[in-house]
């Protein structure tokens, strides 16, 4: 007995570090029976127990509705026993409460002392139709905090416990019914921000992200064997075309680098971009940041450099949160409060998800723009080269033709070796509000938001995932370089094999020490 | 009276192992057997008190069985053992050992684990007639035999085979007294299939044995009659040496070295029961004409003999190869002692006169020019004379009249339901299931030199032997051949292998050890495998020393052992290349340097082959230095060659490693310019050059095994109650229950559990380990433990459950 007790001491202690100790241990020597439950319990967390939580959000957010949700074998005999359902049948027999898997039914929830605590409708969902796969029940009661404390508290005293955060989805991850890609996406789901990463987010929960993943595992697990195969019985079966293997290896290598394009996108989804604003001095960035974030943030005037410091608006393009950098015009200067706005602006350009620069069209392409140009563009890309980023995404620059209301003509001439950097020419004018929409336009296309919601893939890669997609595509490229090379059919499974391993990382068929860690990480269990 | 005590003692027992956990069983055989020895009321007494103390103990434990107070009497154990405490039972933890629980005058047990245990085996009072001839041995005796007689060893290899030969050898090179059993001492060594060793994954093997100091790769070497490298296109991971030996020849090499073999002593007998001791331990056997023989290890090796039959057509015959008896009553006795056997069949070809064969019809295969050796000891290498294969195919006849009788043979007939080999398929097989093909290749191999048998390879049949000969004429090359053994197919028990531990031995009986064919394989190369480490396990287990275990990713021979305790093995077991994920690592080149050093830590590698190993690795390693700092300029002579061979042109002063990076440039090429080194022996070159081509790959493989260890080498505790975990799928949870996996990797290779299974043991393990370390962490905080648990038994126990 002494044993069981400091074990649950133990456990009093870790789970609720401030509760009074002494108070505590004299429950628990009394051995009051709910309490050792509803906190000693935690010890065999991934065996079956019954766990509760309100699932609607209290506090000041109230909703005239709140559902209390309840998950685990004892779901179903702890709401027997202070539900009385409205239809006769039941109430009259006296019987337990057998309710029908995915029925509403409406009734009323009464305590102890058989007093009635609310009106509630109840949605039974019997495992394993459920989100968890056990038996979930939802009981839906009037909204505020009281009623729902005290259902709350009924469930708790008929012996479920409460939840920890993110338990639920715990339990389907445990039970199967969602892989780790899907339980991750639950919480992005329910913290997006926007609907496009509401929508991304969706897409993964619903498997569109594992099943692309799986299915390239399998195609590389089937070429596997098939390698394997030759090796051990080369005389039974068919000899392997080079060709065909090759084809195949290039057809996975697309798919790969597929699904890496919405790495992008993902992590633009959940952080949001930045779009720096950069050119000479009076080419009109400010009236641009102005006009595209309709505000007068910036001040404005003729006077060449009014802007000295980095000036933010925040925007929402093609669904991203996006967060304008407004900058000093970058020009030779003697003066030292310019030069360093300069220095800032240089900064802000490197720093940047999409560069916008602004010429004047009335000027043409000068050399001032030129040069900033090159001292910019030439640092960026040496930092890409490096290996900086990822994904190897190199910064898309758009080129903003201001002013063209005072132009002659609607685009200007640009040098052809500048031409080829650029990915999109806009022509604007900036206080007139003409070709904001195009601006746009081009933004949402160069991050790759516009051609992923067109081809139907909506979900996008996280950086854990996106790092062993980059695995696998480096893998297989390797393979390719092998076979090119001429070396022998046992050499190809070695790449194949990692390629495999970083694929089955992503979907968790693979387990590994960093899906264990992420796990844990998310649902902080057994902290 | 006895029978009084028993029942009342039986349904106290039920009552309160009942309170503490249903899962507690207990043998009334057992129990009877103690009552009937002396066991007084005070005894009982103290047995229910001990029940009722330590609760935790029991909660735990799958099976308890008492031993007879009188074997632990103070007396017989002078080593360790406090005069006051007294045995009294055997307590089996989930992983089945046995750990003995003592009473002290005060009723408080005290447990003695069972790693502990061993080390505190009784000292023998000058019984064995060998003891003076072991300085310095421990010789172990067991309880229940005082006053029989019996041969007294330290171990017993039941079985002359490939597995048997290994064992045995290995076991009295180690030092142990050892016996070896056989039905015919004729018959050590015999190949009853194909004379042949090696081969894909094989080959390996064969290597793996000779790094550790077996015997089968020098016998080998001695007795060839052809050797090729098989797969030479497809890498150096899967070349494969394979010789076809002169059975006779190999046969009595082999008995010559088992006979001169010191401590190794050999016996026909035909064993027909295992002798098991008081503590769920193996003590030794008994033959069929009643003669017992005891050693605290016992290694089986039965091969095909267990309740063999063969069967040629629809007539059978009770025997463990054509012209031999099979063993009776072997596994009746061992499904007694609990252990779980099934049935498996496979076969052999006919064998035809080689003097009625026409070869001018016969393509011939000859050997290779340039002769490798299995074995790493130069001392084993003698050239021979090369004797040639031939090559024919089947017709559009042979597959008409296979068709034509299909219901003839045992398996398409229906009456032998026992699973062949998939990997090696009779004649029939491969004409039903590759329909397409329009013939297959068939091969003609002599089985010595000295005999007139043609093997006819690839043509093994179930079909009745007045079918066989027709069937045989229908072969190019055959067509006035004369028969001169009939194929047969031959049935014989096995024991499933995961009742085994990765050391071989049994999990249910201590020093009882299976080994070969027994555990469902098929190939002489895989049963010299398993007996090889099974007589070295044997060894140290009658030594009272460390088990050793090969690491799956260690070895082939780790791979299969690690196969065969993990998966449910229904149809014989065949060592494959591909059955091993890393074997870039795993060559036949480096056998020796991963496996020797291991060799010599046991005992079976002497001084002599020590030497030899360690100046080969540092030639080795020299010359990787050398090649490495040597450069060559596109001015010299070897650039153009280079450039030639490689279609790449050299432009730069380079290392003469990197230019062996290149496709097609070999080491063979510097040696043509005088850049080898002559020092070197082709094996060794050999080595360089792999080593240095494909250092990328390896590195690469490298790393993946780092990471798959990292994983994968999480151990799971001994006494994990899976059918604890919900999470788990209910078939996950009896697998495992079943298999008892030791870490996480050989979890995911357990049959039936798959990559959401092995998440949520993952997540089970990880809660357990936090909470036990919050655990550790607050009672270290305790200042005053609660005063209940002051109780010395108790205290130990929790240390030993952890």
């Amino acid at each position: 007995m002494a044993i069981r007790h400091v074990l649950h001491q133990a456990e009093v202690h870790r789970m609720r570090p401030n509760f009074p100790r002494n108070l505590k241990l004299t429950k628990l020597v009394c051995g009051s029976s709910k309490e050792e439950r509803a906190i000693g319990v935690w010890s065999t967390s991934t065996s079956y127990d019954t766990i509760v939580a309100i699932a609607t959000p209290m506090g000041n957010q109230q909703g005239s509705i709140a559902i209390v949700r309840i998950s685990g074998p004892l779901a179903v005999a702890v709401v027997a026993k202070y539900f009385n359902s409205s239809k006769k049948s039941t109430s009259q027999r006296q019987n337990r409460w057998k309710p029908k898997s995915h029925f509403v039914e409406l009734g009323t929830i009464v305590d102890d002392a058989g007093l009635i605590v609310d009106e509630v409708l109840v949605v039974p969902m019997l495992a394993p139709r459920s989100y968890t796969k056990e038996d979930v029940i939802e009981i839906q009661c009037h909204g505020g905090d009281v009623c729902v404390r005290r259902i709350l508290h009924l469930c708790l005293e008929g012996g479920a416990r409460l939840a920890q955060p993110g338990e639920f989805t715990l339990r389907a991850f445990l039970n199967g019914r969602m892989d780790l890609s899907q339980a991750e996406s639950v919480a992005q789901l329910i913290t997006a921000k926007s609907i496009v990463a509401a929508e991304a987010a969706l897409a993964a929960l619903q498997g569109g992200l594992s099943s692309f993943v799986q299915a390239m595992r399998k195609d590389c697990l089937e070429l596997l064997a098939e390698m394997d195969a030759h090796l051990d019985f080369e005389d039974d079966i068919p000899p392997l075309e080079t060709a065909d293997v090759i084809e195949r290896i290039n057809s996975l290598c697309f798919r790969v680098q597929d699904s890496l394009k919405t790495s992008n996108r993902g992590r633009l989804l959940q952080s949001g971009m930045q779009i720096a604003i950069v050119g000479r001095p009076n080419v009109g960035k400010s009236s641009l940041l102005n006009a595209w974030s309709q505000s007068h943030r910036a001040i404005v005037t003729d006077i060449a450099g009014t802007t000295r410091d980095i000036v933010e608006a925040e925007v929402v393009v093609g669904g991203i949160p996006v967060k304008l950098l407004d900058t000093a015009g970058i020009r030779e200067t003697d003066n030292v409060v310019e030069q360093m706005g300069v220095q800032r602006s240089e900064a802000a350009a490197l720093g940047a998800d999409v560069v916008v620069m602004v010429i004047s069209a009335c000027d043409g392409w000068t050399t001032g723009d030129h040069h900033i140009f090159h001292k910019i563009f030439s640092v960026k890309n040496s930092e890409c080269a490096a290996g900086v980023s990822v994904t190897n995404f190199t910064t898309p620059w758009v080129l903003v033709q201001n002013k063209i209301d005072q132009a002659a003509e609607a685009l200007v001439p640009i040098p052809d070796d500048v031409k080829t950097h650029f990915s999109k020419f806009v022509p604007t004018c900036a206080i007139k509000g003409i070709g904001l929409h195009d601006l746009e336009a081009a933004v949402v296309e160069l991050v790759g938001l516009g051609k992923a919601c067109s081809d139907g893939r909506q979900w996008a890669v996280n950086q854990r995932q996106a790092e062993q997609l980059l695995r696998a595509r480096d893998a297989l490229e390797r393979l390719k370089e092998s076979i090119k090379q001429d070396l022998p059919i046992d050499f190809w499974t070695i790449d194949l094999r990692e390629a495999v391993i970083a694929l089955g990382q992503i979907s968790g068929d693979d387990v590994s020490e960093e899906v264990l860690s992420n796990i844990f990480s998310r649902f902080c269990i057994g902290k | 009276m006895h029978h009084l005590l028993h029942n009342t003692l039986y349904s106290f027992f039920l009552f309160f192992s009942l309170d503490i956990d249903s899962s507690v069983q207990i043998d009334p055989l057992s129990l009877s057997l103690s009552l009937s020895l002396s066991l007084s009321l005070s005894h009982i007494r103290s047995y229910m008190a001990m029940l009722l103390q330590p609760r935790i103990l029991f909660a735990h434990s799958r099976r308890l069985r008492f031993i007879p107070p009188c074997c632990f009497s103070p007396s017989r154990s002078p080593c360790a053992f406090p005069a006051s405490l007294r045995a009294f039972c055997v307590w089996r933890d989930a992983r089945n050992r046995s750990h003995h629980v003592f009473l002290d005058d005060n009723h408080r047990p005290t447990v003695i684990p069972f790693a502990r245990r061993i080390g505190l085996r009784f000292q023998e009072s000058g019984r064995n007639r060998r003891a003076k001839n072991l300085s310095g041995r421990r010789l172990v005796s067991t309880f229940a035999t005082d006053g029989l007689h019996g041969e007294r060893y330290d171990v017993i290899v039941v079985g002359g085979g490939h597995s048997g030969c290994e064992a045995a050898l290995a076991s009295a090179r180690m030092g142990a007294s050892t016996l070896l059993l056989t039905l015919n001492l004729d018959r050590i060594a015999w190949q009853p299939c194909n004379p042949a060793v090696g081969g894909p994954a094989k080959s390996q093997l064969v290597h793996e044995v000779d790094a550790l100091g077996g015997e089968m790769g020098k016998i080998t070497d001695r007795c060839y009659l052809q050797k090729r490298v098989l797969n030479r296109s497809k890498g150096p991971a899967v070349w494969a040496l394979r010789a076809q030996t002169d059975k006779r020849e190999y046969a009595t090499e082999m008995k010559k070295v088992v006979e001169s073999t010191k401590n190794l002593y050999i016996r026909e007998a035909m064993v027909s029961e295992v002798l098991v001791g008081n503590n769920d331990n193996v003590e030794g056997v008994r033959s069929f004409f009643g003669v017992n023989f005891y050693a605290p290890s016992v290694v089986l090796t039965t091969g095909t003999f267990m309740n063999g039959r063969i069967w040629v057509g629809r007539a059978s015959l009770s025997a463990g190869r054509a012209g031999e008896s099979a063993s009776q009553g072997l596994t009746e006795n061992l499904r007694s002692l609990g252990f779980e056997t099934g049935r498996l069949k496979t076969g052999t070809p006919a064998r035809v006169d080689v003097r009625t064969v026409d070869f001018s019809k016969l393509e011939r295969q000859p050997g290779d020019e340039e002769v490798k050796w299995f074995s790493f000891d130069p001392e084993a290498h003698i050239s021979r004379e090369q004797m040639c294969c031939y090559l024919t195919r089947t017709t559009p006849e042979t597959h008409e009249l296979i068709k034509q009788n299909l219901h003839e043979t045992p398996t398409y007939g229906g009456w032998v339901e026992a699973t062949g080999p998939r990997y090696c398929p009779s004649i029939e097989d491969k004409i039903v299931r590759f329909k397409d093909k329009e013939s297959h290749q068939i091969f003609l191999e002599p089985e010595g030199r000295t005999v007139p048998e043609l093997y006819v390879q690839g043509f093994s049949t179930g079909l009745p032997e007045r079918l066989q000969l027709a069937l045989l004429q229908t072969l190019p090359g055959l067509e006035k051949c004369a028969m001169l053994r009939p194929a047969y197919a031959v049935e014989y028990d096995y024991l499933l292998a995961h009742q085994c531990n990765r050391t071989l031995m049994t999990k249910k009986l201590e020093g009882l050890f299976f080994s070969g064919q027994i555990n469902g394989t098929t190939g002489y190369e895989e049963a010299a495998a398993q007996g090889l480490l099974a007589g070295i396990n044997a060894a140290k287990f009658s030594d009272a020393k460390d088990l050793v275990a090969l690491e799956r990713e260690s070895s082939f021979v780790g791979t299969l052992v690690d196969d065969l305790v993990t998966k449910d093995i229904r149809e014989p077991y065949r060592m494959l290349t591909s059955r091993s994920e890393h074997r870039l690592l795993l060559r036949s080149d480096n056998a020796d340097s991963r496996l020797t050093p291991l060799g010599r830590t046991v005992g079976l590698i002497d001084d002599r082959r020590w030497k030899l190993f360690q100046e080969k690795q540092s030639r080795i390693s020299s010359e990787k230095q050398r090649l490495r700092t040597t450069r060559i300029s596109s001015s010299d002579a070897i650039a153009a060659d280079v450039a030639q061979a490689s279609e790449q042109s050299i432009t730069d002063v380079v290392p003469l490693a990197i230019l062996l990076k290149r496709p097609h440039v070999h080491y063979s090429l510097l040696d043509c310019h005088g850049l080898g080194n002559p020092e070197l022996s082709l094996e060794e070159k050999e080595c360089v050059e792999i080593d240095l081509k494909y250092e990328g790959f390896i590195i690469r493989q490298q790393n993946q095994l780092e990471q798959m260890i990292h994983r994968q080498h999480r151990p799971i505790p001994d006494d994990l109650d899976y059918y604890s975990i919900k999470t788990l799928s209910m078939e996950a949870r009896e697998k495992l229950s079943k298999i008892r996996p030791i870490n996480i990797g050989q979890a995911t290779r357990v049959g039936g559990v798959n990559p959401a299974d092995i998440n949520a043991l993952l997540i089970y393990l990880e809660v357990q380990r936090r909470q036990r370390k919050d655990r550790t962490i607050f009672e270290a905080s305790m200042a005053n433990p609660p005063e209940e648990s002051d109780n010395m038994a108790e205290q130990q126990t929790i240390a030993f459950m952890k």
